[in-house]
């Protein structure tokens, strides 16, 4: 089944309690955290706006509304860039003080939960931000049998997860509970890997007879959507469909926890646990608002120490290496992590050959053969790419992390497979 | 923390991790693992053997670096490929074979082996063997020990004085020749084990130790340099079928390139193929050629052809044994 054993670097901060970062002088709330329709600002330059009050949402399904972290004013509407690289409109607040973080504006409780995940602004926190309330509605004639909460945490560094199921196990299972009930499934599994085993008993403790709890090999992409449905119930997700072909949905403790935090008191999502950890002085899991900038997150971390020569936000298996730190963590930040010269992936060269080890196909965890698929769409053979499954590439890197001689194996899939993708839906 | 502010860091694409392997570690871990049975042969051998290893070496690395230079490449060198190359090549020579001669097969390796395919990675044989292939075919008497060098002015000749060794056929040419003639064997194979495992003088420089180069197999494959299945298909055929001839298995094993080919030319990576299920595939046919070139042709030592021929055969091989992907029915593709 492929995969990878990155060394987890998680013992600096896996004994970190989560502690909350400050509140910095001024936020940049974006008004796109989530995959999908960015929202429409509902504030302008001057407004006061309350912790938890909606400051944008647009008309779409596939959208998540955005909510104020603080009571403060609205200093500009204008533009930020991303962690991803994206601009997107945001919200600039300057706080209040002092800032009451205990209370908040709820969302409305119509009798409707799907709704009420919505308006709550709920998004996978994985780092898929993907939004809830369509993951709780599957097609008509596709049943959920199985609810499936992922505490992986397969990524090399991040602890954010484990912090949580160590810290509010309670607050995890009733999410899970919430989910199974909205679907209408029967079976709920937490999964998570077993070198958690700490995480594992917290959640086994407060679990009813009701949650399975199952402790899974530590690998990575143990924590990818179709590798960790076919880790616990041993079914693949059929070629082109949705994994809720299956009959399994899956959603993040992170997210699992928001959702109970919605139904339950009516919060919306305004913060979440980010691990900042790396070459920093002060590594640990620390909960932030939405909209604090990284760079006011790193000097709550103590610096830099060392040599940093990629900062990432994310886990270094997936996230997004970070041009400027003037970008605001948000939904799907479940991690900043500095790199040292050392432990970061050297800058890559483009001509180093394949020396055909056979690393990658037998690391893919799709059964590709990322070194085929590499040369092809370097050779722009586009439909040779999509004619070895290139769209079923999960983009998970591990390719890339094998190859001895650092192909930039991953960069060049992703080009083939955009490239197939948009050819197929023309 | 005045200096978070200012940007100073790479970007690049996911993942922002790597393993630790390089190529040239991946290199350096062979030459270790041959090390054991390159000292074992200088040791009992003297300057004949050191000397077929600088030369092959010294013209394998020389000829990689020039043709980068000629054709304005990069340099290539530093990748270690060559230097196994080299290394390969002196100990799967007889010591006594002249110096010039293990030197054109060294250039023709690098050259005619692995250079006019694009260089490491593009080649389709194994550059090692391809210069053995030519020195063998073009002066079989020498290699096989059996004809006098003639004419042939060696360095090997003159320093050659304190290697004191059977000159002349080996054990698994002789025990050939017996089995061709009577169908049975002049002495016993059993006796030979205890030689071929510690301390062998006859044969090239590789075969002075079975045992080295099991014990260099088995550091390979423990850190995941090869995969086991080669080595494991090559040697459990080569028994089988040697049995199956009625012969010793043990013995034929043992004796000439076998051990050499499973554990160190079979397995480069560039020359053998990708899947699991294919590497067995083509394990299993490197030792069937083997064995039938020893049993059924004429050639005693046919380990550079068997390899030689699968490695032609190992595209195929990938493409009748490509990975079933994830969530694909057989009956879809």
């Amino acid at each position: 089944m492929g995969g990878v054993h990155p060394p987890g670097h998680k013992e600096r901060t896996a004994a970190s309690a989560v502690e909350r970062a400050p509140v910095p002088e001024r936020l940049v709330v974006p008004l796109s955290q989530h995959l999908g329709a960015p929202c429409a600002p509902l504030v302008g330059k001057g407004d006061r706006v309350e912790r938890g009050q909606m400051i944008g949402d647009v008309d779409a399904m596939v959208s998540a509304p955005v909510h104020s972290p603080v009571s403060g004013v609205v200093t500009e509407v204008g533009v930020t860039l991303t962690a991803g690289g994206q601009r997107v409109a945001a919200v600039t607040i300057e706080p209040d003080a002092p800032q009451d973080l205990g209370s908040f504006v709820p969302v409305e409780d119509t009798g409707d939960a799907r709704a009420r995940v919505r308006a709550a602004g709920i998004v996978g926190m994985g780092g898929a931000t993907f939004p809830s309330v369509v993951k709780l509605s599957p097609p008509k004639g596709m049943a959920i049998d199985t609810v499936i909460l992922n505490g992986c945490e397969c990524e090399p560094f991040l602890t954010c997860d484990h912090r949580l199921m160590l810290e509010e196990p309670e607050h995890v299972v009733a999410g899970a509970r919430h989910i199974r009930d909205i679907v209408g499934a029967s079976r709920v599994i937490i999964g998570l890997e077993d070198n958690k085993p700490d995480a594992a008993a917290a959640l086994r403790k407060v679990a009813g007879s009701d949650i399975e709890v199952t402790e899974l090999p530590t690998m990575y992409p143990q924590g990818a959507e179709k590798q960790l449905i076919y880790a616990l119930l041993r079914k693949e997700v059929p070629h082109g469909k949705l994994p809720a072909a299956t009959g399994a949905l899956v959603h993040n403790v992170a997210t699992a926890a928001a959702i109970a935090d919605a139904l339950e008191h009516g919060r919306p999502l305004m913060e979440r646990i980010v691990t900042v950890t790396g070459a920093v002085a002060r590594p640990g899991n620390y909960r932030v608002l939405f909209g604090t900038l990284v760079s006011d997150l790193i000097e709550h971390a103590g610096g830099f120490v060392g040599d940093v020569e990629r900062v990432i936000a994310g886990g270094p298996m997936t996230g997004q290496a970070l041009g400027t730190l003037e970008v605001p963590i948000a939904k799907g930040s479940s991690g900043i992590v500095a790199l040292e010269k050392g432990v970061a992936a050297r800058a890559i060269s483009d001509d180093q050959p394949c020396i055909r080890c056979g690393r990658c196909p037998e690391v893919c965890p799709m059964g590709l053969e990322p070194y085929i698929l590499a040369t092809y769409s370097g050779r722009r053979m586009w439909d040779a790419v999509a004619a070895r499954s290139v769209i079923d590439c999960i983009e998970c890197g591990a390719c890339s992390y094998v190859c001895p001689t650092k192909r930039p194996l991953l960069q060049l899939i992703r080009v083939g497979k955009s490239a197939a993708m948009s050819k197929g839906a023309k | 923390m005045s200096d978070s502010r200012v940007q100073q860091h790479i970007v690049g694409p996911s993942p922002h991790i790597t393993s630790k392997a390089t190529c040239s570690g991946i290199m350096l871990w062979v030459v270790a693992a041959l090390a054991p049975a390159a000292i074992w042969a200088i040791v009992n051998m003297g300057l004949v053997a050191v000397q077929l290893l600088v030369v092959t070496i010294g013209v394998a690395i020389g000829t990689e670096a020039a043709w980068n230079a000629i054709a304005r490449r990069p340099q290539t060198i530093l990748d270690g490929s060559a230097l196994v190359t080299g290394l390969l090549l002196a100990l799967a020579l007889p010591p006594r074979t002249p110096w010039w001669m293990a030197a054109v097969g060294a250039f023709i390796a690098i050259a005619l082996g692995k250079m006019v395919f694009g260089g490491l990675g593009h080649n389709l044989f194994n550059p090692a063997l391809v210069g053995r292939a030519f020195v063998a075919l073009s002066w079989a008497g020498v290699l096989a020990g059996v004809e006098n060098r003639g004419w042939f002015r060696t360095l090997a000749d003159v320093s050659a004085e304190g290697y004191d060794t059977i000159s002349g056929a080996t054990r698994l040419a002789v025990a050939t020749a017996d089995r061709a003639a009577s169908g049975g064997y002049g002495f016993d194979l059993v006796a030979q084990y205890e030689p071929l495992l510690l301390k062998n003088l006859e044969g090239s420089l590789g075969e002075i130790s079975a045992a080295l180069l099991i014990l260099g197999g088995a550091v390979l494959i423990i850190k995941g340099i090869i995969d086991w299945r080669i080595p494991a298909g090559y040697i459990g055929t080569m028994g089988i079928v040697s049995w199956a001839f009625g012969s010793d298995p043990v013995f034929h094993v043992l004796a000439g390139g076998v051990l050499l080919g499973a554990f160190f030319m079979a397995t480069d990576y560039v020359s053998s193929p990708m899947s699991k299920k294919g590497r067995l595939i083509y394990g299993i046919g490197c030792g069937l050629f083997n064995a039938l070139g020893r049993f059924v042709g004429p050639m005693p030592e046919s380990t550079t052809f068997a390899i030689l021929f699968m490695n032609g055969l190992a595209p195929l091989i990938d493409r009748m044994t490509r990975p079933r992907v994830f969530g694909v029915v057989k009956s879809d593709e």
